[in-house]
């Protein structure tokens, strides 16, 4: 397969936007045809959102259909269960351990989740906290780039353009805590190579 | 220079910069917003903010007919709106190029309803260009000017939300100052009463024949010979899901799709044995082809929704790839009001009358949904106000009827709709829930807020006036924070014999820097009767027990689950350094 797909999901304000444009921009420095996808508008209220990234020598499509993705970046739990249709069998799933609960649940209309973990877990999931290692970077608002980290393992680009990427992306007085989350969660996933 | 990564809209922003664009306006509307929010950020192009998609539309027309290029932008339902000027200008023609951003939603991501603008644009005789990434967004932007100015009839680019959303990677080029046209008066050309505009009508068709010939040479068409076993017609998105589920087949690409070269379509179908189309939406393409009796293969693709790589695959028997086993029962995530959002209390209030809301179109339209399940219709732009007179004069009564609707789309449509109700006599209520933007496309100003394009300041209606001069009997400003003040004037102006305006004026929780110090709730002294669960703010959920959370890295302080607690369970407290999400 000449083209890779990377699908991060998670909930509308958790910052997939941002890490999908890293991402991209990464995929273009070393050289890649980019097509990155996300969907604006009424989703973004709190709404499931999927930012979809595809890289390789030509790319045509810019959305991912279900069993295509290879990696599959989870935000979220409930997110990762309901995106895991897109990753292909073999494909590399990174799972944040965080759950945000939708309305329905909150509000008591519909029950909570089971735990999702074990049903993730045999899937194939990599987990980790990308809350707390942001916050251990000294950069809470910064579990978007931890997660990145956790993408970066499975990904053929440079540790040299990640950083110098997100260091053009994140505002100025960020990119210190950015850059430690980004390592942080790198080596919190150094496991789980896609099989191709 | 390398090659940049950009969005479709921001390409088309780029292309209509580099075509010498002198001045930019629309209203904005999902997935077409974004054209104008860049195009604003180049030099020598001036950009607005309408109130409407007419407004403008007019407005870029007037540009045009001063002799600058003007782009106008718009989702596809503003085109509805802009219809009006836009049937004519096809008549009048243009003196500097006129083009229309339209953006279509296939999949109703963010509209109220599908359409597909070739639909329009045929029944408006102008025509169309469709890009399928971001590099011909820019290259059809800069064709579309040349077109506008050369067969002289406004051209719309026609987008879809993929195309406008989607990042892919362009080159860029400079651009060209294009000098105005000095004025000179052309009433036969200008002023469309019936003796002109009969031959304006007649001149229309024959530059839509020239068009047609340009369609056989433009270079948005092309045709790509491969395996001659199977030809597929297709445009704009479907194309790329053509190239890559389809890789040995041969296509022809429209760019161009009104009018159509039946002569290009016939020549390709003839050098194939099996034709095929791939469109979103439609049909269109495949009409034609039918109407010219071309065989096309039964593809089954469907004509609502979105296309992708697979389901393409799928309808030309190509394999599936295999899924996993999904994980069942997973609770839906549907969008939701902002933790803080002056739009709930309003809601709240109407719920507690049991009124007939008749809503409208904005952030608010979410609580329509559960917990608040407030309104009870939400069909365009400014239709509360018009549905509300209409629900009251077939005599509704199961509850106060109540027209609720957003600033900015009061100042787009709600108006006339109120003047109406004024001039007939009636005794509503119509709520103008005043937050002071135009939130649900992501913040824009408005004639209300007063805030201009760029962010700068603007002059703001004084709507309190304006609703005065309107004909309203009583207006009224309310804090919506603030339940017990809403519940009681609204359940007055309900009651009342006079049209009344209520004013709900709070800004959007987005938008304010004067957030408060977070709630929580007192475990012992909650009861858990669920009073400010059931206000749907994200922040408050149940715990095992059944007791109500306040995530504190949510709250904003607003107070309003405060005043429905009976038992002084919310209290505040400090700022938390709990993790909050990242943006
Ligand atoms: C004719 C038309 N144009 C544009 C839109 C897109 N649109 C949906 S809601 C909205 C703005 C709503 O703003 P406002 O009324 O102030 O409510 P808020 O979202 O701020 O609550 C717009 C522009 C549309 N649906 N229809």
């Amino acid at each position: 397969m000449s083209v890779t797909t990377v699908v991060l999901a998670g909930v509308g304000g958790q910052g997939t936007i941002l890490a999908g444009d890293v991402l991209a921009k990464v995929a273009v420095a070393e050289g890649h045809d980019v097509k990155l996808s996300e969907v604006h508008g009424m989703a973004q209220r709190g709404g499931s959102v999927d930012t979809v990234v595809r890289f390789g020598e030509t790319v045509h499509s810019p959305v991912v259909d279900p069993g295509v993705a290879d990696h599959l970046i989870a935000f979220e739990l409930i997110e990762a269960a309901r995106s895991l249709r897109f990753l292909r069998p073999g494909g590399r799933l990174v799972v944040n351990r965080r759950l945000v609960a939708p309305l329905p649940v909150l509000i008591g209309d519909l029950p909570e989740p089971g735990d999702l973990e074990p049903a993730l877990a045999a899937e194939g999931a990599i987990f980790l906290d990308a809350e707390a290692l942001a916050c251990e970077a000294g950069s809470p608002r910064s579990a978007n780039i931890v997660l990145l980290g956790a993408a970066s393992y499975g990904l053929p680009f440079a540790a040299e353009t990640w950083r110098r990427i997100i260091a053009e992306r994140v505002p100025p007085k960020t990119v210190e805590g950015n850059l430690r989350a980004f390592q942080l969660g790198s080596e919190a996933c150094a496991e789980g190579v896609c099989e191709l | 220079m390398a090659p940049i990564l950009m969005s479709g809209n921001e390409a088309i922003a780029r292309g209509a910069w580099e075509a010498g664009v002198a001045v930019g306006v629309g209203y904005p509307g999902t997935p077409s917003t974004e054209v104008l929010e860049n195009l604003v950020g180049y030099e020598s192009v001036l950009c607005e903010w309408a109130p409407n998609e007419k407004v403008a539309a007019e407005v870029a027309g007037g540009v045009s007919f001063g002799g600058r290029r003007a782009l106008v932008t718009m989702k596809h339902v503003g085109l509805n709106v802009a219809a009006d000027p836009l049937f004519t200008q096809a008549y009048t023609g243009v003196t500097g190029g006129l083009v229309y951003l339209v953006a279509d939603d296939p999949g109703m991501h963010s509209s109220q309803n599908e359409q597909d603008t070739r639909n329009l644009a045929a029944a408006a005789h102008v025509p169309v260009f469709e890009p399928s990434d971001s590099q011909e967004a820019l290259e059809f932007m800069r064709e579309a000017f040349t077109v506008s100015e050369r067969f002289d009839v406004p051209v719309i680019v026609r987008m879809t939300t993929r195309v406008s959303h989607a990042k892919s990677l362009v080159d860029v080029g400079e651009r060209s100052e294009v000098p105005p046209v000095p004025y000179a008066k052309n009433t036969q050309k200008y002023v469309m009463m019936p003796g002109m505009a009969r031959l304006r009508r007649v001149d229309l068709d024959a530059r839509l024949a020239t068009l047609t010939e340009y369609a056989r040479e433009c270079p948005a068409n092309r045709v790509e010979m491969r395996d001659p076993s199977l030809g597929i017609v297709t445009s704009g998105i479907s194309y790329q899901y053509v190239r890559e589920a389809l890789p040995e087949a041969s296509i022809l690409k429209l760019g161009f799709t009104h009018p159509l070269s039946d002569d290009l379509i016939l020549d390709f179908t003839s050098r194939v044995e099996r034709v095929a189309v791939a469109e979103e939406l439609g049909p269109y393409l495949s009409l034609r082809l039918q109407v010219l009796g071309v065989e096309q293969v039964e593809t089954g693709l469907p004509a609502i929704g979105e296309l992708s790589p697979v389901t393409i695959g799928r309808a030309f028997g190509s394999v599936v790839p295999p899924v996993r086993a999904t994980i069942p029962d997973l609770p839906p995530r549907p969008p939701l009001l902002c933790p803080g959002c002056p739009h709930r209390g309003v809601f709240h209030a109407l719920g507690k009358m049991h009124a007939v809301v008749t809503g409208d179109i904005g952030c608010y339209t979410l609580a329509a949904l559960a917990p608040l399940k407030a309104m009870d219709s939400c069909v365009c732009m400014g239709a509360s106000i018009g549905m509300s007179h209409g629900a009251a004069l077939a005599g509704v009564d199961s509850g106060p009827v109540v027209a609720v609707i957003g600033d900015s789309t009061f100042a787009h449509s709600g108006m006339t709709g109120l003047l109406h109700m004024a001039y007939s006599r009636s005794a509503g209520t119509v709520v103008v829930l005043d937050n002071r933007t135009t939130a649900m496309t992501g913040h824009q100003g408005n004639p209300v807020s007063g805030v201009a394009i760029g962010g700068g300041a603007a002059p703001a209606v004084d709507l309190e006036a304006l609703a005065r001069a309107l004909g309203a009997g009583a207006v009224r400003t309310v804090d919506p924070h603030d339940l017990a003040a809403t519940l009681e004037v609204l359940k007055e102006e309900a009651a009342a014999d006079h049209l009344s305006v209520v004013i709900a004026k709070a800004p959007c929780a987005l938008i304010t820097r004067d957030h408060k110090d977070p709630y929580a709730v007192d475990e012992e002294a909650c009861t858990k009767c669920g009073a400010c669960v059931r206000l749907g703010c994200p922040a408050i959920s149940r715990d095992e027990n059944g007791r109500a959370v306040i995530d504190t890295s949510l709250c904003v302080g607003c107070a309003q689950c405060v005043q429905v607690c009976r038992f002084d369970a919310i209290v505040q407290v400090g700022p938390s350094c709990d993790f909050g999400g990242a943006s």
